[in-house]
């Protein structure tokens, strides 16, 4: 049986004449223990597909499994990064987590969950910054919290929508590697957003694109062969890892044309910062 | 050390001594005289400019009305007359003294003279409670009430009076206006069934508050005995002042971000930790804004009301020396009109501290 199993999804907003139709006819199936990564053009219906899972949204049609079951709204088994941190700003570091925490395990007393709280900000390494506010947090750090929320709630599956899109190229691969040691060691179930092919490669065990939108669907499947724990240097004369690369990018490239060619569709700049070149070949990024 | 002092200064609104501060520690020379010169010296200059058109204007306007004496006695009464109200208006005399605006020394003098007679007020109603004080044990063991001064009350005891009344009405404001727009700012459908009576209630003059207000506090204390215009005056302080607090908490907690929406959602908080939790959090500051506003509504009603509802403090102590028309009347009211302003000034600011210090800033 599958984990998380999307039947036949389809989700618009609006109504009347302003109905868009964000995703059509969705299916996706995963299994417990993988790691799927999904690539996709900046409005394509990311976000809207993990919020499905997550069951922040509702499909207007077709079904959303979560271990055989129909998800009717967000549970503690599935845990979200957000794409924007979400964290909250009147709240240090050890509230944020805590909060999470005190929900998560009510049953918990106040002692272990505290210990809870700060075993888990020290796996990202943030116990210094323990009591600050976010505002005081750089990008990276923030993102880290975000993390240890959702991880600190040990949820069966661990949704992530764009979560190192917003940072540098150095913070990215060190948090890459951060998340990576993490997922290594129980081996949850995985969703990752991202928009960069490299990143999806590096990280999961599947790579799927979601087509521009409106209508947006799934392309086709890419299998991630290559043994973990994988270096990203070492990568990078990789054959099939080229091979990888090459094919996913090239079928993006194909999308996007087909997007532009296509009237009604508005073009959206990537929004993303610009980055340092951490590998030696072009580097392509979709968002 | 001194760094944190000017973080201080800075935090409590008095920034603009951040360059003497700098100055005084040899930082920078150069552009801290500048800063010194732009956020001290200019403002101070600014006032001076102001006194001197102020006694530049009383002394023009003393002159006209002067001139409009002599003449007035000129025709009526003859040459001599005139020349006597001449000779009467330059002594000083208390007989025919010139009423006009008054010049700032003037006003300075009127100023400490408030001063001394709160002086004597206050001395006066020591001697009176050590008076009494004995009189008052044994009527307190009798269950009587205790005799208390009931002399003229001073400039200062009219200004605590006034603050008093100020933030009676204030909280009456909060406790009424900050729940309410909680529950506007949730519900969407309560939110426009009562939109149109908050649009027409918002513009009504504070003296039609006050008028409504005794309408109601009149018949409904018609049993109680006491003095009801202290009520009545703070409830049309306070529902004058409500509506910026009012409409800011609905629209705080209507609109807030929906990414922290969506982690109460992940979180699976339940409704009271929802809005408790993340939803009064997220608008503390558009409701602390709200309330800073209605601070200084309130401040600014509070002087018409009481002129109107006769009841103690600044706006009675405005109108009595205006209807009173002694020979330093003028110079009083406009010392009262400073002590307004300033008080005013004041509270914005201790709100504005206060603000910083409970809400959150989203950036750096
Ligand atoms: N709540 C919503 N109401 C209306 N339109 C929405 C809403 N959420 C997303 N959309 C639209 O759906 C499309 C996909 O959005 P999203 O899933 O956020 O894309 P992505 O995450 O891939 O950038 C966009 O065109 C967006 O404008
Ligand atoms: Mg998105």
């Amino acid at each position: 049986m599958a984990y998380i199993e999307l039947r036949n999804v389809s989700k618009s907003f609006g109504t009347g004449k302003d109905k868009t139709e964000v995703l059509s006819n969705i299916n996706l199936t995963i299994e417990e223990g993988e790691f799927v990564a999904i690539v996709g053009f900046t409005g394509s219906g990311k976000t809207t597909l993990i919020n499905l899972i997550s069951g922040l949204l509702m499909p207007d049609e077709g079904q959303v499994l979560f271990k055989g079951e129909p998800v009717t709204g967000p549970s503690h088994e599935r845990g979200v990064i957000f794409q924007n941190y979400s964290l909250l700003p009147w709240l240090n570091v050890r509230n944020n987590v805590g909060m999470a925490v005190k929900e998560a395990f009510k049953k918990m007393s106040k002692k272990d969950r505290n210990k809870r709280v700060e075993d888990y900000v020290e796996m990202v390494n943030l116990s210094p910054a323990i009591g600050k506010l976010p505002k005081e947090l750089s990008g990276g750090m923030r993102q880290r919290v975000s993390v240890t929320r959702a991880l600190s709630m040990s949820p069966d599956v661990i949704l992530m929508d764009e979560p190192l899109s917003a940072l540098d190229a150095l913070t990215r691969g060190n948090l890459q590697q951060e998340i990576l040691k993490i997922w290594n060691k129980d081996k949850k179930t995985a969703l990752l957003i991202t928009n960069d092919v490299d990143e999806g490669i590096l990280m999961a065990d599947r790579i799927i694109p979601l087509k521009p939108g409106p209508k947006a669907t799934l392309g086709p499947e890419y299998k991630i062969n290559l043994e973990r724990p994988r270096d990203k240097t070492a990568l990078n004369s990789n054959d099939e890892y080229k091979r990888l690369r090459n094919s996913i990018i090239e079928y993006l490239i194909q999308i996007g044309e087909q997007r532009s060619s296509k009237k009604e569709t508005t073009y959206t700049l990537p929004e993303i910062k610009p980055q340092i070149k951490s590998t030696p070949f072009r580097r392509l990024s979709f968002s | 050390m001194k760094d944190k002092s000017i973080n201080i200064l800075n935090f409590i609104g008095l920034g603009f001594f951040e360059p003497a501060i700098r100055l005084a520690s040899g930082e920078e020379t150069k552009k801290n005289l500048v800063a010194l010169f732009k956020k001290i010296v200019l403002p101070i200059l600014s006032v001076g400019l102001f006194l001197l058109l102020w006694s530049a204007g009383s002394s023009h306007l003393y002159n006209i009305e002067k001139e409009f004496r002599i003449e007035k006695a000129f025709n009526e009464r003859g040459e001599a007359a005139a020349r006597l109200e001449r000779s009467c208006i330059d002594s000083g005399s208390k007989d025919c003294q010139i009423t006009t605006l008054p010049s700032p020394s003037q006003v300075w003098v009127a100023y400490k003279s408030l001063l001394a007679d709160h002086a004597s007020i206050s001395a006066k109603k020591d001697a009176f409670a050590e008076k009494v004080a004995a009189t008052n044990v044994k009527r307190a063991e009798q269950g009587l009430d205790a005799i208390t001064y009931t002399g003229r009350p001073s400039f200062v005891d009219q200004i605590f009076t006034s603050l008093k009344t100020v933030f009676a009405g204030f909280l009456l404001a909060l406790f009424i206006a900050v729940p309410i727009g909680i529950m506007l700012g949730l519900s969407e459908s309560l939110r426009s069934s009562v939109n149109w009576l908050i649009q027409i209630l918002k513009p009504v003059s504070p003296v039609v508050w006050l008028l409504l207000v005794s309408m109601i506090v009149n018949t409904l204390g018609k049993n109680s005995d006491g003095d009801s215009s202290f009520t009545i005056s703070f409830i049309s302080v306070g529902l004058c002042a409500m509506w910026a607090t009012l409409v800011n908490t609905s629209m705080g907690v209507s609109s807030v971000d929906k990414d922290y929406i969506n982690v109460a959602k992940v979180l699976q908080l339940n409704i009271g930790q929802k809005v408790f939790k993340i939803i009064l959090p997220s608008s503390f500051p558009l409701i602390f804004t709200g309330l800073r506003i209605t601070l200084s509504v309130a401040w600014m009603v509070l002087i018409a009301i009481e002129l109107l509802a006769q009841s103690p403090g600044l706006g009675s102590f405005v109108w009595e020396e205006f209807q009173n028309g002694a020979n330093d009347s003028n110079s009083k009211i406009i010392v009262a009109m400073f002590v307004i302003g300033i008080i005013g000034f004041l509270l914005d600011r201790i709100m504005l501290t206060i603000q910083k210090f409970v809400t959150f800033t989203e950036e750096t």
